[in-house]
């Protein structure tokens, strides 16, 4: 018997429709999962104090102003690279053997796995530069981790922009520099800016390139340099759900929101600011 | 004044091609440094112990093919989960959702992609490794399993969002040949639009996976970390290369075997990425011309 192919269509349809309905479920269970626990811990002792008693009281402040301190370095060193090198690609690149080299190194840069960043960033930065275990270090490994993602998001919106933007600004006696600086970059800001947030919110929340280049299991105080070591919320949460015995349940959810809200406020303004803008364009 | 501008111009110029070529560098820095801390370990241990089957540094037993074992198991129990639930989540996006709520759902989802993989791995340790243990009988929940399962949650984003484009990309007109012909929405679905689809369909099933095979913490935490071959591995607790590297590189003296050792399954995860990566991106590159021959 062959089953007619309406409802062939219904079955399949039905079978998306719920398959669509565990993703989400799933992604709102543990966000609102993490919430419900996390909440009753977060307190502005526990945001603003230093861990107490082998971290098993107190607070995550050094962790998360380390977070901070990670992420600003790292948008530093990786946001004018990525976006220069987003700019080569769209406006000057020319379509060569050596053009499709770097877009190779790109899309490799962007799969290899972190950890190995972390060894790379060991034998490059803390060993042969010398930096030692630092935020330095850290930083560095992180923005070349971070590279990929500015640089591919970035030069889409460059590419986005009407090629006769560019054609009337150089009628007009404009240099090349200044057609990109000045009507570019201007209307491919908001896919840049959305670009550079969802790269940061990956370095943010990642471990694995901090372990051997710069974050520390503990420190009595926040770190005075960039020389120095340095708490994160990532390898602290690591730290407290697997390496401390006897760890109340309660600060390890409460760490795991803070990141939570960390990196969900970084992915709410990009997702924001993409469609904000979309809507606003005009080409 | 203009001379002043002229300067400026070479020299921002000058800045742009030098970070333009920079990922070059970076990406042959990378190799460079792994393989200098990374091949000695060649010398020091013999062919036969790097494929002998016991991965104990302690008496300098290096086999990798347990850790390799991990990888592969951990990696095809994730394909296993995260395929079908990626690709059916891509269709539903692109071709049954209505547009608005396509709007609502690929930011959604890609909420998934940004929750760091340490949050993950601390509700697989906490929630989903109980669970494990206690549903299927099994002596430990930190098992091959959990971590398939966590690693097919941070795969999944990756598969939805690279094949929904796939899927957007095919011509409508493509849709409504088939639909003139008399075919059901699900006949264009599946006959036509993810056929046409296909080489974007398996980049993003490769991406995922490539995803999936470095990950590295989450794994860490609820895999158990023991380095063994078995039929039934995916019910015990296994040992991966990515967690090999981060579990026991903080416990080694710089420069030793071990140290050594362990750039050299960093070199292996390296070749392993670029392996996948480049396949993946040569099959949109193919799929891309084909679409430009097909349309002129």
């Amino acid at each position: 018997m062959r089953i007619p192919r309406s409802v062939v269509q219904k079955i399949a349809f039905s079978a998306l429709t719920a398959i669509m309905a565990v993703t989400i479920l799933t992604i709102l269970t543990i966000i609102t999962f993490i919430f419900w626990n996390g909440l009753p811990a977060v307190s502005s002792e526990f945001l603003f104090s230093m861990p107490r008693e082998g971290m098993t009281a107190g607070g995550i402040w050094p962790a998360i102003v380390g977070t901070l301190y990670l992420t600003l370095g790292t948008a530093v060193i990786a946001v004018p690279i990525g976006l220069l090198a987003a700019i080569y690609l769209s406006e000057y690149a020319p379509d060569s053997t050596f053009t499709r080299t770097i877009r190779i190194a790109i899309i490799n840069l962007a799969g290899i796995p972190s950890v190995v960043y972390g060894l790379f960033g060991l034998a490059l930065f803390v060993l042969f530069l010398q930096l030692g275990s630092s935020i330095l270090a850290s930083c560095l490994t992180l923005a070349i981790m971070t590279l990929p993602v500015i640089i591919s998001t970035a030069e889409e919106a460059l590419r986005a922009v009407p090629q006769s933007f560019r054609v009337v600004s150089i009628s007009m006696g404009g240099t090349r520099w200044q057609t990109i600086q000045r009507i570019v970059l201007p209307q491919a800001l908001p896919g840049i800016l959305t670009g550079v947030i969802l790269g940061l919110e990956r370095a943010a929340g990642e471990t694995a390139p901090i372990l051997f280049t710069g974050a520390s299991f503990f420190l009595p105080q926040l770190p005075q340099s960039i020389f120095d070591e340095t708490m994160a919320l990532p390898y602290h949460l690591f730290v407290i759900s697997t390496q401390v015995p006897g760890m109340p349940v309660r600060i390890q959810y409460g760490t795991a929101l803070v990141l939570l809200v960390f990196v969900l406020v970084m992915n709410l303004s990009a997702t924001l600011i993409r469609s904000y803008f979309r809507r606003k364009r005009q080409w | 004044m203009a001379k002043r501008r002229k300067l400026f111009e070479t020299i921002i110029q000058f800045l742009i091609r030098a970070c333009g070529y920079s990922t070059v560098l970076f990406v042959a820095a990378i190799f460079i440094f792994l393989l200098q801390a990374g091949l000695p370990a060649l010398f020091e241990a013999s062919p036969a112990s790097l494929l002998g089957l016991r991965w104990y540094p302690i008496e300098s037993l290096y086999g990798l093919l347990p850790l390799l074992f991990g990888s592969l198991v951990v990696t095809i129990g994730a394909a296993v989960f995260s395929i079908p639930l990626g690709v059916a989540t891509a269709l539903f996006i692109a071709e049954v959702a209505p547009r608005w709520m396509r709007e609502v759902l690929k930011p959604f989802v890609e909420i998934l992609a940004g929750l760091p993989s340490v949050v993950l791995g601390f509700l697989g340790f906490l929630v989903l490794a109980p669970l494990i243990r206690t549903t299927l009988n099994l002596p430990t929940g930190l098992t091959a399993l959990t971590g398939s399962i966590l690693l097919a949650a941070m795969a999944l984003p990756t598969i939805v969002s690279v094949a929904e484009d796939a899927l957007d990309a095919v011509p409508k007109s493509y849709r409504d040949g088939a639909l003139a012909l008399g075919a059901t929405k699900w006949q264009t679905i599946w006959r036509v639009t993810l056929p046409a689809a296909r080489s974007g369909v398996l980049t993003a099933v490769m991406l995922g996976i490539g995803r999936a095979i470095g990950e590295t913490m989450a794994v860490m935490m609820v895999t158990g970390n023991a380095p063994q071959i078995r039929w039934d591995g995916l019910f015990f607790p296994a040992r991966t290369m990515t967690a090999t590297i981060a579990a026991e590189m903080g416990e080694v003296a710089g420069g030793s075997a071990h140290y050594h050792m362990l750039f050299l399954v960093a070199i292996l995860l390296f070749l392993i990425s670029f392996l996948v990566n480049i396949i993946a991106s040569s099959m949109l590159f193919r799929a891309k011309k084909r679409a430009e021959r097909m349309l002129s």
